[in-house]
């Protein structure tokens, strides 16, 4: 059923794509304004970067993301609709108009930029790598003791050709058996049908979680690539790149300026410190000049939080993916997590 | 006077049915041809305007990842021409092992279905009620998460005669590895072959002259049997078998047919094979009892009236929904997409179209290759029905 939803999700697009006229400058920022709502593309369900909750709202960080381009555009975080898409159906989704953002732990490369007619606005939301996670009774200790095994990986992500080139890279052999959905090769690796299970080491994290005993599996230390995860828009508006890609950055700057949910309506009012007075719209008119209102920032963090409590709450200490900060703490605090300065 | 009578004939005018009838078809050429051009035309447009690659130059580039089941060699940096054809060639043997299973299958359970031993007839039809009214999508995850995946994993598989094995990795067996007796095995197979033949033509001619039948059968299988054997003697062993062997993850050597394919066969091979027995039956049905009653009273004993008389009847009321069967078959193979066997629709209508980002040119390859697949079947089909239709004089 799934699958036929799949072909036939992609099959419209492909349809949709040869109807819908193109793109322009500013038309989507426009087009958003008028129906009054972002359309937001996020995954088909990975715990800690969107997945429904028991109530059905979608929970995660690449789901706030969008919710903080909603409270930019709007004022209210509310004003998001999400389209759930499996790795398959997500770059279709966005080429023909169907979504206006594209957050779904997707990885930054070079072909995905430049041939698809999609554009990464430079933010990261995410610094990560392709792992494997192994079910501790083979006694294997590093991925490099995995010749002849049996892989389950995502169709149609970028884990398929670098584990390929890891194999290739170290001489070891391997079978990949691909699945549509995460759900699929995580049943596959519980019944035996492949010795481990490759992806991003974030969705391992996720995905033990989720398995009938997490602690008989164990994420080899192994990372085999770079895969920076973030944000993707249609190639030809500049305008909605742009405030996409600031919005990020207001995450960033909040963070590092100490600006959080809890203080940010009381920092806009009587803020001492220059760089916090422009960065809330207190100062200047750098929310215009991205054709967003005056207090975007104080409206992203007020609803949604600055990107270290949104890190926190989604796949943090306090959750049961337990991550560490790691490469993503900022950058004056070990990461590489860096913003250019709102001025 | 008779001038201009004719005159309104011959001049074109809306009021004649003829004309009218002309301009609306040429109408609609025209209408269908614009409306496909704009199409066309637009998403060129758009693509460009996009910045979206297009073509079909992506075939000649490296893939750059792996696949599990592949009938021809190949490795990662192949191209996405051949990895379509990987994907052509999966698609195309569950099908034709599909085809041959439910064929047989469903003839089985149709002649079942009416038998006169009780249990025999409903066993038969209770299997065509269940597995007939359950999606054929729903009995392939069934095959696949329930029966072959809940087998012990490759450390504590189901050996038989230490050379079969049956693991949640699929079916390892022993491969034949070709050495110097096997050409003159594959010629004396060859030679068997055609000695059944002839001596089947001159059984055939003789029954025909003399009415003195000949025990065919036997002495095919005899001819079949006796050739190569000797040859065998001759030569030595035609293959040595190369037995999988257990090392590190996973067995080693010899060949495996991995469980999805098994669950897919299985599936769509039960599934079909529900439809064809209520054909084979419904054919068997059309066929009077006054043919059966002839039969005997010329003294045919039951299965020579099945054989002779009854079959090549039904045959005729079989072939038609026959085809349909099998287009359904093919067609139902790209369900295999949910158990991650790799055909066309996973493989390339999937793991291709994403990493190239190709929407519109690659489904239009698949859809194209379906189209070719069931077209090819219908024509064989269509061909096999004219060669066994009654000639009616």
């Amino acid at each position: 059923m799934k699958m036929l939803k799949s072909t036939l999700a992609v099959v419209a697009a492909a349809a949709a794509l040869g109807v819908s006229s193109f793109a322009q400058a500013g038309a989507t920022l426009d087009a958003i304004q008028k129906k009054g709502f972002i359309q937001c593309g996020v995954s088909d369900g990975l715990p800690g970067f969107s997945v429904p909750d028991k109530d059905g709202t979608i929970k995660g960080i690449d789901a706030d993301f969008c919710r903080a381009v909603a409270a930019a555009v709007f004022g209210d975080a509310k004003k998001v609709k999400f389209s759930q898409l499996n790795a398959k159906e997500r770059f279709t989704a966005l080429q023909s108009g169907e979504i206006d953002i594209l957050s779904r732990n997707t990885t930054w490369t070079s072909s995905r930029d430049a041939s698809m007619g999609l554009v990464f606005p430079g933010f990261v939301t995410y610094y990560d790598g392709v792992g494997f996670l192994a079910n501790s009774k083979l006694g294997v200790k590093s991925a490099k003791e995995l010749d002849g095994a049996t892989i389950c990986i995502q169709a149609g992500t970028t884990t398929e050709l670098n584990v390929s080139d890891y194999f290739r890279a170290n001489g070891l052999k391997y079978t990949p058996i691909t699945f549509d959905t995460s759900d699929e090769s995580a049943k596959s690796l519980e019944s035996g049908r492949c010795d481990v299970l490759t992806s991003d080491k974030s969705q391992l994290y996720a995905q033990r979680s989720k398995l009938a005993s997490p602690k008989d599996y164990i994420v080899l230390p192994e990372t085999i690539s770079k895969e920076p995860l973030g944000p993707v828009v249609r190639r030809g508006d500049e305008e909605w790149t742009t405030i996409v890609r600031w919005v990020g950055y207001a995450l960033l700057n909040t963070e590092e300026a100490g600006v959080t949910s809890k203080n940010v309506e009381a920092e806009a009012k009587s803020t001492k410190n220059p760089d916090v007075a422009r960065l809330l719209g207190a100062d200047g008119d750098y929310g215009p000049q991205l054709k967003l209102p005056k207090d975007w920032v104080v409206k992203i963090v007020a609803q949604v939080g600055n990107y270290g409590e949104i890190f926190e709450k989604n796949l943090g200490k306090t959750t049961a993916l337990e991550i560490d900060r790691g490469q993503n703490a900022l950058w004056n605090a070990g990461g590489i997590q860096y913003a250019p300065p709102v001025r | 006077m008779q001038n201009q009578i004719s005159a309104p004939k011959q001049r074109l005018s809306l009021s004649d049915p003829k004309v009218r009838a002309w301009l609306f078809q040429i109408i609609t050429v025209i209408a269908v041809v614009a409306m496909g051009w704009y199409l066309f035309d637009n998403t060129q447009t758009n693509l460009q305007h996009r910045g979206i690659t297009s073509g079909f130059g992506f075939l000649e580039n490296s893939a750059g990842f792996g696949i599990a089941q592949h009938l021809i060699p190949f490795k990662e940096s192949d191209t996405y021409a051949r990895v379509f054809l990987i994907g052509l060639l999966n698609t195309l043997l569950v099908t034709f092992i599909g085809v041959i299973l439910a064929t047989l299958l469903g003839f089985i359970v149709g002649v079942a279905r009416l038998s006169n031993n009780w249990i025999i007839n409903k066993l038969a039809t209770i299997y065509v009620e269940v597995f007939r009214n359950i999606p054929p999508l729903l009995q392939i995850l069934f095959w696949y998460f329930a029966v072959f995946l809940t087998l012990p994993g490759p450390r504590a598989a189901h050996g038989f005669f230490g050379s079969f094995f049956v693991s949640s990795r699929g079916l390892n067996m022993p491969a034949a590895i070709t050495n110097g007796a096997t050409l003159p095995f594959v010629i004396s197979i060859v030679v068997a072959i055609v000695a059944t033949v002839l001596m089947a033509k001159c059984a055939n001619k003789r029954f025909e002259e003399t009415g003195v039948p000949f025990h065919k059968f036997w002495a095919g299988l005899g001819l079949m049997l006796v050739i190569p054997t000797l040859c065998a003697l001759v030569f030595g062993a035609p293959v040595h078998w190369e037995v999988p062997e257990l090392k590190g993850f996973n067995f080693v050597g010899g060949w495996v047919l991995i469980p999805e394919l098994l669950a897919l066969t299985l599936a769509l091979t039960v599934y079909t094979a529900a439809f064809i027995a209520e054909i084979v039956r419904s054919g068997i049905k059309s066929v009077s009892h006054g043919q059966t009653e002839a039969a005997r009273s010329l003294g045919l004993r039951p299965g020579p009236t099945l054989r002779k008389v009854i079959i090549p009847q039904a045959l005729r009321v079989i072939i038609p929904p026959l085809t349909s069967q099998y287009l359904n078959l093919a067609k139902n193979s790209s369900l295999a997409a949910g158990i991650g066997y790799p055909e066309m629709v996973s493989l390339f209508a999937g793991t291709v179209l994403n990493q190239t980002g190709q929407a519109i040119e690659v489904i239009a390859i698949t859809m194209s290759v379906y189209l070719a697949i069931s077209i090819s079947i219908s024509l064989l089909m269509n061909w096999y029905n004219k060669r066994i239709a009654l000639i009616e004089r």
